[in-house]
């Protein structure tokens, strides 16, 4: 997959010392911190969790508590995650949407 | 009551922890199921336990208040079932359906009394470019900072209108963070003729006076009288449109932070049976609840912001109360003075309640402004001129028929983000009162779960949820 720099969505602000998780994120290696939620994870990397069905536009959450349903995120596995509410773990594969259709 | 003394308490906010320490106080083990992985609800979320702020950082003002929530629950941990990550998607037959997350099984608790103790999310009324990444409710903001020690830009703008607004702007302003601009659809003159009954509660509107005296000497532009346009970006946003006095206003930022206060989470009531009667003060339709916390069905017992917005003071009194009263009905002893001192202090709310209402008005003109290409359900892309056809090509008067019609409130949310503003919609469209229009019923599985465990659980609720 090519690889071209976006500007994250989230920025870090307290709490950076903690571990690092190796993750992969649209097949490339990234590093998340242990405590980070997956929408956490992906938005301090990059600025979408998907792409709305509908109108195919990029989405990246909205209500953050589990209420909006927004924030879904594929698996390399096929698996969808509630990306605001499921905790990073080392070596998930997440899959973005990201890129021109 | 002939149901043997087995209560559950479904919520781990300020309300739930409250009732399951008063239970817990007279002897008395209830199940405690909450969704997070941590109690303490929204406003006093708590962040993973190897994080490292003290709760000063994290809760400014209310760092007392949260942390004694916080050590209640911590005290209560082989005194009570307490069932973390645990969401429940369906009542029936005295029995909680409860998809426990981490490990994604199912099973059914069940329950001699239910205290329901749901909580709230932010009320939402849409504005073109809301789906835009980078947008956020007021208290997604504010999660994002206390639970992930993230803000959701390098440049935002706080929107909308409400404590929150305030409260949330200062917390990211404290965090270090830039706030381009704070733009309150509320009038100052709004705020200020609410003061006498703010002044009811001396101490809370001082902290809101507060807050905006520090934003202003922090250099936080705070505008009041707007109206959001919208918000413009392609792949993300990247401005704030609003008009203030006849003019249009452009801001640039990275994202935006906004809400119109709070709605109630009442699907758990609507599923139990619960009476609903429109309540003018919330502009929604609410389970009714006694003054002593009962609802209409015997044994069920609602308590905190999801029956009401109320706040975090008056949940955790509600908590307390709803606790007593279901003991009382069961024949216990309890402190009947305390109940009634319960009782008194909520009543005594409801004044400041109205005035809070007054300083930050729901902007009842919101559905006529919304032009037809906005959209309004996030989740399926149905738009203000769809649900405006529905009512004149479908003859909809009402929710459910609208939801028919469009499949507004279909989607995964379920109507969370966008029933408010659906009913607004519907109502300017009709020419009725809002309170006409109806609300959405609640539907099994009250949140989307895995289909395989709706076969597994041998029921068949065939639910809104994909």
């Amino acid at each position: 997959m090519s690889h071209h720099t976006v500007q994250p969505l989230l920025r870090r602000v307290a709490e950076t010392k903690r571990a690092a998780v190796a993750f992969t994120l649209d097949g490339r290696p990234a590093q998340a911190l242990e405590g980070d939620t997956i929408l956490t994870a992906v938005l301090t990397q990059g600025a979408q969790l998907r792409r709305n069905e509908f109108s195919h536009e990029p989405r990246a959450g909205f209500c953050l508590m589990g209420a909006c349903q927004d924030c879904w995120i594929a698996t390399a596995e096929g698996a969808r995650l509630r990306a605001c509410s499921t905790f990073i773990a080392p070596g998930m594969a997440l899959l973005s949407g990201e890129g021109p259709r | 009551m002939s149901a043997p003394l087995q209560p559950a308490i479904v919520g781990a906010g300020p309300a739930g922890i409250r009732a399951a320490q008063t239970l817990a106080k007279h002897g008395v083990r209830p199940v405690l199921i909450d969704e997070a992985a941590r109690a303490g609800g929204q406003i006093y979320r708590r962040p993973p336990a190897h994080f490292s702020r003290p709760p000063e950082t994290l809760y400014g003002s209310e760092a007392a208040r949260a942390t004694a929530v916080h050590a209640a629950i911590d005290d209560l941990q082989d005194r009570i079932d307490y069932r973390p990550d645990s969401l429940v998607w369906n009542v029936q037959d005295a029995g909680l359906d409860v998809l426990h997350g981490p490990t994604q099984t199912t099973c059914t608790v069940p329950y001699g009394q239910l205290i329901v103790a749901t909580g709230a999310t932010d009320r939402v009324l849409p504005v073109p470019g809301w789906t835009l990444p980078g947008v956020y409710t007021l208290g997604g903001a504010q999660v994002a900072l206390k639970f992930q020690g993230c803000a959701i830009g390098s440049r935002v703008v706080l929107a909308g209108t409400g404590p929150l607004l305030y409260l949330v702007a200062w917390q990211y302003a404290k965090a270090g963070v830039d706030v381009a601009a704070v733009l309150d659809t509320a009038r100052f003159g709004d705020q200020l003729a609410a003061v006498p009954a703010m002044l009811r509660q001396p101490a809370v509107f001082l902290k809101g006076v507060h807050y905006v005296a520090w934003l202003r000497a922090h250099g936080v532009p705070v505008r009041r009288g707007v109206r959001l346009l919208r918000m413009e970006g392609d792949e993300r946003v990247r401005a704030v449109v609003w008009s203030e006095a006849g003019r249009e206003h452009t801001l640039d930022c990275d994202a935006v932070g906004f809400g119109y206060a709070l709605r109630s989470e009442t699907q758990l009531a609507d599923l139990l049976g619960c009476r609903f009667a429109f309540a003018p003060l919330h502009r929604a339709h609410l389970p009714e609840r006694d003054a002593a916390g009962r609802s209409s069905v015997a044994g069920v017992y609602l308590a905190g912001d999801g029956a009401g917005i109320m706040g975090a003071d008056a949940a955790e009194w509600a908590g307390e109360l709803a606790a007593l009263t279901l003991l009382a009905d069961h024949g216990m002893a309890i402190d009947t003075q305390r109940a009634e001192l319960l009782q008194q202090r909520l009543a005594r709310l409801t004044g400041f309640r109205a005035g809070l209402e007054r300083a930050f008005p729901f902007p009842s003109d919101w559905a006529a402004q919304a032009p037809d290409e906005l959209v309004v359900c996030r989740c399926e892309n149905v738009t203000a001129g769809e649900l405006r056809r529905g009512v004149a090509d479908g003859g909809a008067d009402e929710m459910n028929r609208l939801k028919a019609l469009t499949r507004v409130g279909m989607g995964r949310c379920q109507g969370r983000m966008c029933g408010v503003a659906a009913a607004e919609i519907l109502a300017h469209a009709t020419g009725q009162p809002v309170q006409q229009v109806g609300r959405f019923r609640g539907q099994a599985p009250i949140k989307p779960i895995p289909i395989q465990l709706e076969r597994a659980s041998g029921a068949s609720h065939a639910g809104a949820a994909a």
